[in-house]
């Protein structure tokens, strides 16, 4: 059970950290780049991604060991997942609407941006590569997702800061940001150390 | 036949997807930590392009408006699967390189926005041509930014020696970080050629050097793709329970 538990918080820590989904893997970089003006909404994007992509690697994790391995179907995955998660956040949005409208006033406007976020199907994929059971899986998407929430507001952070700068012309919009992220993906490859 | 040739030059240069249009970073920056890997991943993307373009335009007119976008993503899935399986049967050390890049290939705007943009609205030559051509560009693309990553970073180009004995490579530019200062370069060029060519008058609307809006306020027009999500779909139900 022990051993278990420290497996499960090890791979938190490195899917969190170091691997992180963004910076050293390039996973969700369209949201990273898009949403993250100002600590707010940053904040929100990230916890719809912990919502979504939580719960994604849980349906893609049953619907691989009892569907597509049960009849020796593994190859079909990448279509599966796509369509799954696809649907799956279609409805998550519908049903938060219609029952949970407070949280969904909270990340109703977020839901439309991950559902082509090739951060979401590539942690399926990682948890079918990985060959990780259903509650490691879980765990993997959990940490993630907190790796992209916390970069990202890190970023944003940096980038209500950086609007008082005098950025050169060329540099200004994109060029800084991305410049910005790499010099946290340095800061971050500090991390590889950890495990 | 005019049109073949046009669809390639558009593709490779006037809309090249990477360099003018800045489309589909992910892989862009994820796989070019060498040349080699940089074309793998172009032409692995091309041939789906290509194929999925032909397939989404012969059946436009068979295909509802309602569920185009789902019927797209099994189309494009479809390839990637076969393509999948194609590499990891004959090019197992290219698909060991490119590891999870390959199934993502399924969310890549780029194959995505041209199905919308293109496929499904213009007959087969002309699809499977643009599709070509922009895979070609793709392609074009990613090898360019592979080799500057390789030659900086490790002093080699497709795994030949090239730099003197003397040069110490920067190994940070084939590491995770480089690719985001190679992007930042790319991006700076750009804005200053869009700049220089507004001076003069011209129309550079085209170049888009990294969607700089805020996607919450963004109706998708970037050609990103959070446009293709059906925003209307909880509004059909509520319709229904009432």
């Amino acid at each position: 059970m022990f051993a278990q538990v420290q497996e499960l918080l090890l791979l938190l820590i490195g899917s969190a950290l170091v691997s992180n989904v963004v910076l050293s893997q390039f996973l969700g970089l369209c949201p990273f780049l898009g949403v993250s003006k100002k600590v707010e909404t940053a904040a929100g994007m990230g916890t719809a991604v912990i919502f979504v992509i939580t719960l994604a690697s849980a349906v893609a994790g049953v619907i691989y060991k009892y569907v597509l391995q049960r009849f020796g179907i593994e190859y079909l995955q990448t279509i599966v997942f796509i369509l799954v998660i696809a649907a799956l956040v279609q409805f998550v949005e519908m049903f938060l609407k219609k029952f949970m409208v407070s949280l969904y006033e909270a990340l109703g406007v977020y839901l439309p941006l991950i559902t082509t976020n090739c951060a979401v199907l590539g942690v399926a994929l990682t948890n079918v590569q990985n060959e990780y059971g259903i509650l490691t899986g879980i765990v993997n998407g959990f940490a993630t997702a907190l790796g992209f929430t916390i970069s990202i507001i890190i970023l944003a952070g940096i980038r209500e800061k950086m609007q008082y700068n005098d950025v050169p012309e060329s540099f200004k919009g994109m060029p800084i940001v991305l410049l910005t992220a790499g010099l946290m993906a340095i800061a971050f490859c500090g991390f590889s150390g950890l495990l | 036949m005019n049109s073949v040739k046009e669809r390639l030059y558009n593709g490779i240069v006037k809309e090249n997807p990477t360099f003018v249009l800045v489309l589909g970073m992910c892989p862009t920056l994820a796989v070019t930590t060498s040349a080699m890997n940089g074309l793998g991943m172009g032409l692995t993307t091309m041939v789906v392009l290509a194929l999925s373009n032909m397939i989404i335009s012969l059946m436009r007119n068979i295909i509802p408006d309602k569920v185009r976008i789902p019927a797209f993503i099994v189309i494009i899935a479809s390839f990637v699967t076969i393509m999948q399986l194609l590499l990891q049967g004959f090019l197992p050390s290219l698909y060991d390189a490119l590891g999870i890049y390959i199934p993502l290939i399924v969310v890549n705007c780029i194959i995505l926005g041209r199905a919308e943009s293109y496929a499904s609205k213009n007959p087969v030559i002309p699809s499977l041509f643009d599709g070509i051509g922009m895979g070609l560009g793709f392609s074009f693309a990613l090898t360019c930014i592979g080799a500057v990553r390789e030659i900086l970073g490790a002093g080699e180009i497709f795994g030949f020696h090239i730099m003197p004995e003397s040069y110490v490579p920067i190994s940070i530019f084939v590491m995770a970080p480089g690719a985001f200062f190679v992007l930042a370069t790319l991006t700076a060029i750009q804005n200053k050629i869009k700049a220089a060519g507004e001076k003069k008058g011209k129309d550079m609307s085209k170049i888009q050097s990294g969607c700089s809006e805020d996607c919450l306020g963004c109706d998708g027009k970037g050609g990103c793709s959070h446009g293709f999500y059906d925003t209307k779909a909880g509004e059909k139900t509520e319709g229904e329970v009432k």
